[in-house]
């Protein structure tokens, strides 16, 4: 994709949308749709689009393998971490109503409760997703075509 | 009024699903595959299912199209004399008698088509979707979640948590087991000759 320098500007200009779009869909998907699977694709396909257009090492640097597979299991730790501090806080697994804090949650300024547990949640859901689907392409891209 | 969007979007489905099963170059059905998912989410939109469209667009339409073409840019497209399989030899089988999968595939659809005598019909009030749990979750939601507006993101997360966190442990499974299948084979075929460009994946 060296000799396409129409692709390669516009893929620059793009790629910061589409990251927003991502955190846009991740963070308010609880008031809109959205949430952690469909934001996770959406981050991931930014990784994508970059690693096509500028190459498997150019992404390699801004999402290390190392890091992605990390990430992977980061976010179903989340998930179910957040279930086991409900069970800390005295609540059933995943019974956000534990959850409570009190501090500057007038207007939803900070979650919690409800809002915090699915805050949390979704964000496990979206880290997850974008690991696994970002490492799937790795795994795909980084092996050469079958010759003979 | 919808009429006109509607049917011109099912039949550009119906049309494209044909397109992808008749078509012979498989770098034009993946693309095909991908225009059926693009319409899908258009379909789920009219349907005023947004969430799931969303899923259908970038994971139908972006994601599994490119994992798709990757896969096929992997794959020789040359005739192999050693033995394996390559589309060419399916193509020059000599096709059997079309009779029995005819046969097979009407005998499904007929069960098929039998099995949605027992369903509801399309928004009917009183089917059990409908009508469980009392109140539904749309009435209970606002006042279970303080106020939180997306009902899909409150069943989600909330009410239907643990599926969600099981679903969560697929996805990771899945990631897994492509990992270990694709890794295996990089390491098989040894660093001598190898030019890919993941060096830190053995």
């Amino acid at each position: 994709m060296n000799s396409f320098p129409i692709i390669r500007v516009i893929t620059k200009l793009l790629i910061p949308y589409i990251l927003l779009f991502g955190l846009y869909v991740q963070f308010h998907g609880d008031f809109g749709p959205g949430g952690g699977f469909q934001a996770g694709v959406i981050f991931a396909a930014a990784l994508i689009l970059y690693g096509l257009v500028y190459g498997l090492p150019a992404v390699h640097k801004v999402a290390p393998p190392k890091v992605i597979e990390k990430l992977t299991a980061l976010g179903l730790l989340v998930y179910a971490g957040t279930g086991l501090a409900c069970m800390l806080l005295g609540g059933n697994f995943l019974d956000y109503d534990v959850l409570k804090h009190g501090i500057l949650t007038e207007n939803h300024f900070l979650p919690e409760g409800q809002h915090l547990g699915i805050f949390l949640v979704e964000l496990g859901v979206g880290i997850t997703v974008t690991a696994v689907m970002t490492m799937i392409f790795y795994a795909f891209a980084g092996r050469e075509r079958v010759t003979s | 009024m919808m009429d006109f969007i509607v049917i011109p979007i099912l039949a550009l489905l119906a049309a494209t699903a044909v397109t992808v099963a008749r078509i012979r170059n498989l770098w034009a059905a993946v693309m095909f595959t991908g225009i059926y998912s693009f319409l899908s989410a258009s379909w789920m939109l009219i349907l005023d299912a947004p969430d799931v469209a969303f899923t259908e667009a970038a994971v139908g339409a972006g994601i599994t199209t490119i994992l798709m073409l990757a896969t096929l840019s992997l794959t020789p497209r040359r005739h192999r004399k050693s033995g394996r399989l390559s589309s060419e030899d399916f193509e020059e089988r000599p096709s059997k008698s079309p009779l029995v999968p005819l046969l097979i595939v009407t005998i499904t659809g007929c069960a098929l088509v039998y099995g949605t005598f027992d369903m509801p019909h399309f928004g009917d009030p009183n089917a059990p979707i409908q009508v469980y749990p009392q109140p539904s979750f749309v009435e209970k939601s606002q006042p279970d979640m303080h106020g939180l507006p997306n009902v899909v993101t409150a069943v989600l997360a909330s009410y239907r948590g643990y599926d969600t966190l099981g679903e969560t442990a697929v996805i990771f499974t899945a990631g897994i087991a492509v990992l270990l299948i694709l890794r295996k084979n990089t390491d098989d075929q040894g660093t001598s000759e190898s030019q890919s460009v993941t060096g830190e994946n053995a």
